[in-house]
This record gives C-alpha cells, structure tokens and sequence, in this order.
C-alpha cells in the first residue's frame, strides 16, 4: 500500500502515574482500515484520542502527512471522529447535526444543502433531516454520527467502539455497511474495538494490544492463523493453549507425544507454547490418533458442535461438523500446518494477562 | 386493590397540600378581592397603581433582576470549572458552596449587617487602613449583596447539575467538528445548559422579588421593596385585605417572568446554530 498518513513515534501517556502506553511507535497508512483490537484498558482508546487530539502524549510525537500535529488542537485536524455513544447534538436537528462542522468552516448555504443530501443518501436516511436525534434508534443515531463526520471530507476517519450499544444483528449490518462506506469514500479508517470478530470482519490491518503495549501487527488472516503470543491466540477467537517442548526442528512434544510441525528455529528442548485452534483439531479412532482422550462436554452451535476432550489432563476445545457423544473414547490428530509454535513470554512486559471477552 | 393502597401513601401530602397550599391561597384571593365588609372590590388590586406601591414594585423587580444577572455570571464560570475538576474536589467545593445554607438565613444576613455598619468590620478595616470609609448599610447596593449572598448556591447548584450531565465527547464532538473553545461554549455548551439557567433564574428571581427580610436588615426602612410594603400591610397596618391584594399583583409578576423565561427557553433551543 501507499505511504504512511499517520506516524506515531515514541508515544508514552499516563493516567495518575498508571502508565497506558509506554514507548509505542505505529504508522497508518493512506485508505488503510486500520483496527486497535484489545480488552479495555490496552490503551487503544487512549491512542484514538491522541490521534484525534483530545488528549495530549506526555512524550512522543503525531506526524501527520509529513507535519507535526503533536500540539494541534482538535478543531485544526483534518480528521473526524465518531464517538462512541454516538454524541449527537442532541438540541438540534438532525440536518443541523450534519451542517454543524461545514457552518462552522463558513461553506455556503446551497453547498451545505447538498452535502446533507447527499450524507443522509449515503447512510441510507434519506428524508430524516428535520427529526430530532431521540427520535432515532441508536442504529440510526450511528449512521448520523457517521455523516456528521464524513460530510466534513476528513483524510481520516476515527471510529470509538462506534457499534458497542447496537445488538448483534445490527451490528453485523452495520460491519457491512461501514466497509461499503469506506469503499466508496475512500478514505483511511482507524477502528477502535474490544470485539475480535469485528476487526477480523472489516479490518485491512489489526494493531492487538494488551497494557499499553503492540502485541501483533497483521492482517486478518494472519493475526488469526499465526499469533505471535498466547494474549493474542487467546484473545482472537478460541484456541488451545499448551506448554510444550520444542524437541528439535519441525517436532514439537505436546505432553510427551511428538507432534511433527512446521516451525523452525526454536532451538532444541526448549519450552514454547503451542497454540491449536479447535477446529483444526481433529477427532479420530483412538488408535489412529497421537493423543487418546474422553468426550466430557458437547454443545450443538449450530454450524459446528463444540466439544470438550480431556486428554493427557488437558481439556481440548474442539470444533467439529462430526457428533461424538460424551463419553466417546477419540484420538487427537492435529495436521503439521495447523501447530502454531510460539516463544513464551521473557519478560513481564510480554506476559499475557488478563484477557476478557 | 393495589394501586389504590399506594395511592393511600399520597394521602399525607395531599392533606399537607390542602391545609397549608390550597387553603391561603384561596384566603389570599378571598381577603385580596374583598373589602372590609366583605364586599367584593378590585380596589385591592389596583393599589399597585398607587405611586409609592408602583415605586418599591419598581426596585423590587429591578433589584432582583440585577441580582439574578449577577448570580448568572458569577455561578455559571464557577460551576464550568466545577465540572472540569478531576476525582472528587469538586463535590468538595460544592459542599463548600452549599455550607453557608446550613446556617439559619436570617444569622447570615444579621452578620452582613454587622459587617456593613456604618461603624461596622468593613470601614474599620479601612479606617485603620487609613483609606476613606464607604457607605454600605442601608444602600441599594447592600440589598442586591444580601440577595447575591443568599441565593447564589441556588443559581450555581443547578447549573453544575446540568453542566455535569453533559456528555464529554459531545464538546469533544464539537471540536473535531471544527469548532474552537467559544464556537463549543456558544452553540453546544450554552444551550445544552438551557434548563439549568431556567430553574436557576427561578430560583434566584422569585425569591429575590419577594423578599423583605434582606432589605430589612440591609437596606434598613429607607428602601421599601414590594416585600416589605406587603408585610407592613399584615403586620403593622393589620391590613389584610391591601396585603393580599398587592400578593396578588406580585404572583402575576412571578407568573410573567416564568412565561417569559419558558419562552426564552424555546428560543435557545430553537437558534442554536
């Protein structure tokens, strides 16, 4: 992709001595739909505002387009924000709302006209211009919140959990339509969000951060298929997570059984983690598995059963299209491809805490 | 069955409201629209008209509006600053604030006339200062300080309420917009607190413009409010009938200024931008 729009450098912020982002360097890139993924208080927020210029760094640098916006106040950025809760002007209507920033920036009457027009066409509310905000549902309250800010031709877009208060099936409606927003625009997105499924769905890069700190950099795909860390395994969708022993290149020992992998340049006999995802482990007879275990738990979801199977003292989530009953006695076989190997953790600053879904 | 045995619950207070609301207020309107042979006369009434009536109405209205445009802009920047304070100092500040209003009211006021005598603490200081001393006791000026003082928690408590409820990211929302600090405080902040300033300019006016107690002590017998003219009718004159005339005329007076701030209220909300 093109070159970078946004560079954070060195940004270091606390909250009464509590440190929310130590050190952390992170660049956007132009017409990039950028997600800040991580459990509350990771920091991603707190890196949102900054950007935006609601808070200031108390080190480190915001270049933007090659400028220096580190001291800018907010209303002098050329980006927008949507905020979580939507944050409407809840004394004005909903036209009024639109025109705001470009009354503000003194633009024409007509133009303004236009503009409204063509941002409540664009968000699919046509016709809503003269209703107040609290006679809008919160899904619709969102969209105005969107075209306030769009209408204003920002380079970027800061969105803040713009979709936590919608249900589920909103807000899956509303991951297409912010994708399909984004195409048409053409614009860079950054996205703050606490849900993996969000950021998997709309993303073009995933930022994964724990304590102030850059877990994972990826896209989709391989923030999902290669985490670097157990935090990131654990916190993008289920996995399995198992201390083991790199016996050598390309062979790992899960438990005392070997497991041929993929993974090279471990060392030998050192302890790593191993990160399986549920649906890549496969159930089997149990003399034609590597590991035998018990069925204990199955629940239907629907797509998939979900089960659990205790072997070698472990409870392995697995994701399965096949029914085996609890009690079933089943093999473990995971394909080389599908072993995730990682180091642990050295340090505190690397551990893997916390992790809420 | 139910909701009639909670409705028993609004017994007390609807027995409250009859004896001590509804019954002098009808008394009020009996004695303000009789003479004293109980034949009924507007002349009551109309003894507003009469020139030293119309004179301490006059100053009475003006006293309390100058003292509720003060409040307005002393309360409004102290309670702005209240809502942007960090952690828990500024409900301290508010206690601060309110502290005052646990002393009986008519104390207060008696200590400010101790501090505004002729000979009081104030010109003492500024004797020994070697400074000129001031006439402060029983001047205009010393009425409106008295209202001021008295009832500026009531001008500054709702405006923090409604400050406070303002969502942070809707001021936020006004400055990515492009807005700077007084574009946010004129067209977001200013009318979003709307409701605040209402039922604080209630608070302050009405029980400014009927007061007696503060002009009696600080404005000594020289400037009679309508308050004290009303009083005088009741107490010293025994003349109830002129008293709850005059009551009558003052009601109409609150009764208007709430109109007219109910309708400036629609405006606020109406031309925000």
């Amino acid at each position: 992709m093109s070159n970078k729009l946004i560079d954070l450098q060195n940004i270091t912020k606390a909250f009464d001595g509590q440190v929310v982002l130590d050190d952390m360097n992170l660049y956007i890139r132009e017409n990039e739909f950028l997600t800040l993924l991580g459990p509350s208080g990771c920091g991603k927020t707190t890196t949102l505002r900054i950007i935006g210029g609601f808070e200031s760094p108390d080190k480190g640098r915001v270049i933007f387009d090659g400028e220096d916006i580190t001291k800018m106040p907010p209303n002098k950025r050329q980006l927008n924000t949507v905020f979580q809760k939507y944050a409407l002007f809840t004394h004005m209507t909903i036209a009024e709302n639109i025109a705001f920033g470009l009354k503000i920036k003194g633009k024409s009457k007509s133009y303004i006209d236009d503009k409204i027009k063509y941002a409540l066409k664009l968000v699919n509310l046509d016709g809503y211009g003269s209703r107040m905000p609290d006679s809008l549902s919160g899904g619709q309250q969102q969209r105005i919140a969107i075209a306030r800010a769009i209408v204003n031709e920002p380079k970027v877009l800061l969105l803040d959990e713009p979709l936590g208060a919608l249900d589920l099936k909103l807000r899956q409606d509303m991951q297409y339509e912010l994708i399909r927003l984004k195409n048409e625009l053409g614009i860079t997105f950054i996205y703050v969000t606490h849900d993996q499924e969000e950021a998997l769905t709309m993303s073009d890069t995933i930022v994964v951060m724990n304590q102030g700190y850059i877990q994972q950099i990826g896209t989709p795909e391989s923030i999902y298929n290669e985490p670097e860390n157990a935090f990131v395994a654990d916190f993008i969708g289920d996995s399995n997570i198992i201390d083991s022993i790199m016996v050598r290149d390309e062979l790992v020992s899960i438990f005392g059984h070997n497991f041929a992998c993929v993974d090279k340049g471990f060392g030998e006999n050192k302890p790593v983690d191993v990160v399986i995802r549920p649906e890549d482990v496969e159930l089997v007879k149990p003399e034609e598995g590597t590991i035998e275990g018990v069925v204990t738990h199955i629940i239907f979801k629907g797509v998939h059963y979900e089960m659990e199977v205790t072997a070698c003292g472990y409870e392995w989530l697995v994701h399965s299209t096949s029914c085996f009953p609890v009690g079933t006695k089943v093999g473990i076989k995971v394909d080389p491809f599908n072993i995730q190997i990682m180091n642990k953790p050295e340090s505190e600053d690397e551990e893997a805490v916390g992790v809420e879904e | 069955m139910k909701s009639n045995r909670i409705r028993l619950l609004a017994g007390p207070y609807l027995a409250w409201a009859i004896a001590f609301i509804i019954i002098p207020l009808v008394m009020v309107f009996y004695y303000g629209l009789t003479d004293k042979n109980g034949m009924f006369t507007f002349d009551n009434v109309l003894a507003i008209a009469r020139p030293e009536h119309i004179k301490s109405l006059w100053i009475a209205l003006l006293l309390a509006l100058i003292s509720t445009i003060i409040c307005i802009l002393l309360a409004y920047p102290l309670a702005m600053i209240l809502v942007n304070m960090k952690g828990n100092s500024d409900k301290f500040i508010v206690l601060i604030f309110i502290l005052p209003m646990w002393m009986n009211f008519l104390l207060r006021t008696m200590a400010w006339q101790t501090l505004l005598e002729n000979d009081g603490v104030i010109n003492s200081i500024l004797k020994f200062m070697h400074l000129p001393t001031l006439t402060l006791i029983n001047t205009p000026y010393a009425i409106i300080f008295g209202m001021i003082y008295n009832f500026l928690p009531f001008m500054v408590l709702p405006l923090y309420n409604v400050l406070k409820k303002i969502d942070p990211n809707v001021i936020n929302a006004a400055r990515d917009l492009g807005a700077n600090s007084v574009q946010t405080f004129l067209h977001i902040t200013l009318p979003l607190s709307v409701p605040g300033i209402i039922s604080g300019i209630t608070m302050v006016f009405v029980p400014s413009l009927t007061t007696f107690v503060v002009s009696d002590l600080l404005g000594g017998s020289k400037i009679l409010l309508i308050g004290n003219v009303i009083e005088q009718e009741f107490t010293s004159n025994s003349n109830w009938h002129l008293g709850s005339g005059l009551s009558i005329v003052l009601m109409i007076f609150i009764v208007i200024s709430m109109i007219v701030t109910a309708i400036f209220d629609k405006d606020g909300e109406g031309n925000a931008l």
